[in-house]
């Protein structure tokens, strides 16, 4: 079969199985929107914004498991892009990018819509490449898929020339059925010595915690993990990125531990002799104080990058490999012992944490008039059923969600944990319901928040992806008010967002439906009625209580048992 | 307690490569001390040397955040057993009477020599550790008009090397 460079493109994106491509049309990517044209396999959705297409790819493997696709053109194409490929890049979310690029001829003479995509993409990229031949364009293409989604996942930018691509010039094609690299070669199997020795320790622990994050998720390692905290009756508490795969319903789950996490979970890792870290990374959000980080315990490290190893939390028994086939091992090890594992051998533990889950961290004042946002978050779990697929931006609303919507799935928490990019939700969502199209999709978000991608609702509405928008309008860029409430003395400075658009009447013009919530008692009837429209995207402008704080709070470079406690829970603030 | 540290890669003799590297160490705030680099025998294959100094930890975490990066092929660590080091050093001086007999006393104990002699200036050569270049730049000190350093390379020395 002889293909030009432009089809090649599209025929690996076909022999890859890939069934979307997010992107936006420029031109240096004319040639493969015309071999785009020619066929049906591949599915293009032209989002609005580039930085759409990324967070819209990054939502659909968030949510799949699979890899996302980009195809943007060069220049402001591929800078565009940059913020949604930086954005899974911190949360290590497989996903191939293809960038036009200017003519090989005219490459590093500043040509129209030209910049060094390669360079500026080097270091929020897992790799990247410039293909400098046509004949190189279906291995590099293997190449990128591979790398995406093997060992730790990432994105990976194929940067094309506009020349090779071009519909006159044609190759013999043949996708290759695999690839090897000499310097790649991702571990899978842990080293059974090391689990071993972390069998050992289990065996002893008297006050252990089970910390797991986001790799068991990309690891597809739910059931494992599930089995694990079951076979040993230990409690378990998981990171922002890791909920979901253990169920956050269970009596065993502990809550988030971190920054926003609950007394328990953060009290459990500060007074523990043995964490068992899994698919985490020891992020500065969770440990607070590095120097006082659970200053009892051992620590067992699993993950898949040795990189992570030891990288702010010096561990004791690091096991390098796949999550999946490590738990499988430690399972199985565990069984060969013969001895039981269960919450009463841990007895004065789980007695000491049940004290702890007294202070019932998470209690919010709730005779008020006003709408509280975390009233909004359970009311959406509710009507839900607890099975919605959940987006988020950033700032006090993703922790609100975090907080009160316990998942119990993997993949259905879809938030940008790492970069922390406002405006991800939204195009995320998208993607999850390309992905889903017959679940319920909400995108739990804020007035600030959403104003950065916005305009994909647009999008949203040519190809029919109905969503469910819960706006948590308090007029504030809500987090930056409470870290300034807390830290500058209330000096707001530049929180307050005056000047908001009427956000029904733009959902309504961009031909969804809108809606304004302001009473307390109409939550749960307008969630019904938007969620009872499962054929149309509806956005919920909640206005909330424009002073609502997220706790608990651990301040920044403050240790765990160092937490600032809401107004209303039983204990105030609480000090070592 | 910080040390020095002399890697040594392979590296896919790519466009791009190289700097790579360089953005892993300016990204995450290493030391680099020298750095150099060029084909091997296999013109696939870059051998890349690079001196930086760091904790233990600091020291473990570069290594594992080069061996990370894709077109690394393979990293030896010369510090970490016999290793031969050498260096280059190229530097120019004023000619004089005195400056000459200062090189030839000199090059008794090093092996400092004049490579290039115009009528007014002296090019002086000298091949060998990282230190003894120091001590021998150190005694010559406001005499030198101009210094190039190629930076330092290495090799493990008995069987253990770095090949693919």
């Amino acid at each position: 079969m002889e293909l030009s460079g432009g089809e090649i493109v599209i025929q690996s994106l076909k022999d890859e199985g890939v069934e979307y491509v997010f992107g936006y049309p420029g031109g240096c990517v004319l040639h493969i929107y015309d071999a785009i044209f020619k066929q049906d396999d591949v599915k293009h959705v032209l989002v609005r914004h580039e930085q759409g297409a990324t967070h819209a790819a990054d939502g659909y493997a968030r949510s799949s498991g699979k890899p996302g696709v980009v195809l943007v053109t060069s220049g402001p194409g591929a800078t565009n892009a940059i913020t949604g490929i930086a954005t899974a890049y911190m949360d290590s979310i497989p996903m191939v990018v293809i960038t036009g690029q200017v003519p090989r001829p005219v490459i590093g003479t500043d040509a129209f819509q030209e910049v060094d995509t390669v360079g500026i993409t080097r270091p929020c990229v897992k790799h990247n490449f410039l293909v400098k031949d046509i004949s190189d364009i279906a291995e590099t293409m293997k190449k990128a898929f591979y790398l995406a989604t093997t060992g730790r996942p990432g994105p990976v930018v194929v940067d094309i020339p506009k020349d090779i691509t071009d519909p006159d010039i044609k190759v013999p094609y043949q996708y290759p059925e695999e690839v090897s690299m000499r310097s790649y070669h991702p571990t899978v199997s842990g080293n059974i010595g090391q689990t071993r020795k972390a069998i050992k320790l289990i065996k002893e622990a008297k006050r252990p915690v089970i910390y797991s994050g986001g790799g068991v998720v990309l690891g597809e390692a739910s059931e494992e993990l599930k089995q694990l905290g079951r076979t040993l009756g230990f409690p378990v508490t998981q990171t922002l990125m890791g909920l979901g795969a253990f169920p956050g319903t269970d009596p065993q789950f502990i809550g988030m531990l971190g920054m926003h996490g609950t007394y328990e979970a953060n009290m459990a890792m500060h007074d523990s002799d043995l964490i068992i870290a899994i698919g985490a990374r020891f992020d500065d959000r969770v440990t607070g104080k590095v120097a006082d980080f659970c200053p009892h315990a051992k620590i067992i490290h699993i993950d898949v990058d040795p990189a992570s190893i030891s990288k702010t939390i010096t561990v004791d028994v690091p096991i390098v490999g796949q999550v999946k086939p490590i738990l499988l091992d430690m399972l199985a090890q565990l069984e060969s012992l013969g001895e039981t594992f269960d919450r009463a051998r841990i007895g004065a533990w789980w007695d000491q944490i049940d004290q702890w889950r007294e202070a019932d961290c998470l209690a919010y004042e709730k005779n008020t008039d006003t709408i509280k946002p975390q009233f909004v978050i359970e009311q959406l779990y509710k009507v839900t059923n607890g099975e919605a697929f959940v987006t988020s931006d950033v700032g006090q609303h993703q922790m609100f969600a975090a907080q009160y919507y316990p998942f119990d799935k993997p993949r259905r928490w879809i938030n940008s944990g790492g970069l922390g990019t406002m405006g991800f939700g939204l195009p995320a969502a998208m993607g999850v319901k390309f992905a889903h199209p017959e679940a319920d999709v909400a995108c739990v978000t804020g007035e600030g928040s959403i104003q950065m991608c916005l305009q994909e609702l647009s999008t949203m509405l040519q190809y029919d992806t109905p969503v469910k928008v819960i706006n948590l309008n308090n007029g504030y860029l809500g987090m930056v008010r409470q870290w300034q409430e807390f830290t500058y003395k209330s000096r707001y400075s530049h929180s307050y967002l005056e000047a908001l658009p009427d956000f029904k009447k733009l959902a309504e013009a961009y031909g969804h439906v809108g809606m304004q919530i302001t009473k307390k008692e109409d939550v749960e009837p307008a969630l019904r009625e938007a969620f009872s429209m499962k054929d149309r995207t509806v956005f919920m402008d909640f206005l909330t209580d424009t002073k609502e704080n997220v706790y608990p709070m651990i301040e920044a470079g403050k240790a765990h048992n160092d937490m600032v406690m809401a107004p209303s829970s039983k204990y105030k603030r609480i000090l070592a | 307690m910080s040390r020095q540290h002399i890697i040594s890669l392979l590296l896919e003799n790519e466009a791009g490569a190289l700097s790579r590297v360089s953005g892993l160490f300016s990204a995450r705030a290493y030391n680099i001390e020298s750095l150099t680099v060029a084909a091997t025998q296999d013109p696939t294959l870059s051998r890349l040397t690079l001196v930086t100094v760091g904790s233990d930890e600091t020291i473990e975490q570069i290594k594992k955040q080069l061996n990370k990066l894709i077109d690394v092929v393979k990293l030896i660590d010369l510090s970490e057993s016999f290793s031969l080091e050498r260096e280059l050093i190229l530097l120019k001086v004023k000619k004089s009477d005195a400056m000459v007999q200062k090189i030839e006393s000199l090059s008794v104990e090093s092996s400092a020599r004049i490579t290039d002699d115009t009528d007014d200036y002296l090019i002086i050569e000298l091949t060998g550790e990282k230190v003894w270049l120091d001590d021998f730049l150190s005694s010559l000190a406001d005499e030198v008009l101009e210094v190039v350093r190629t930076g330092v390379v290495g090799l493990s020395r008995g069987e253990r090397s770095l090949t693919v």
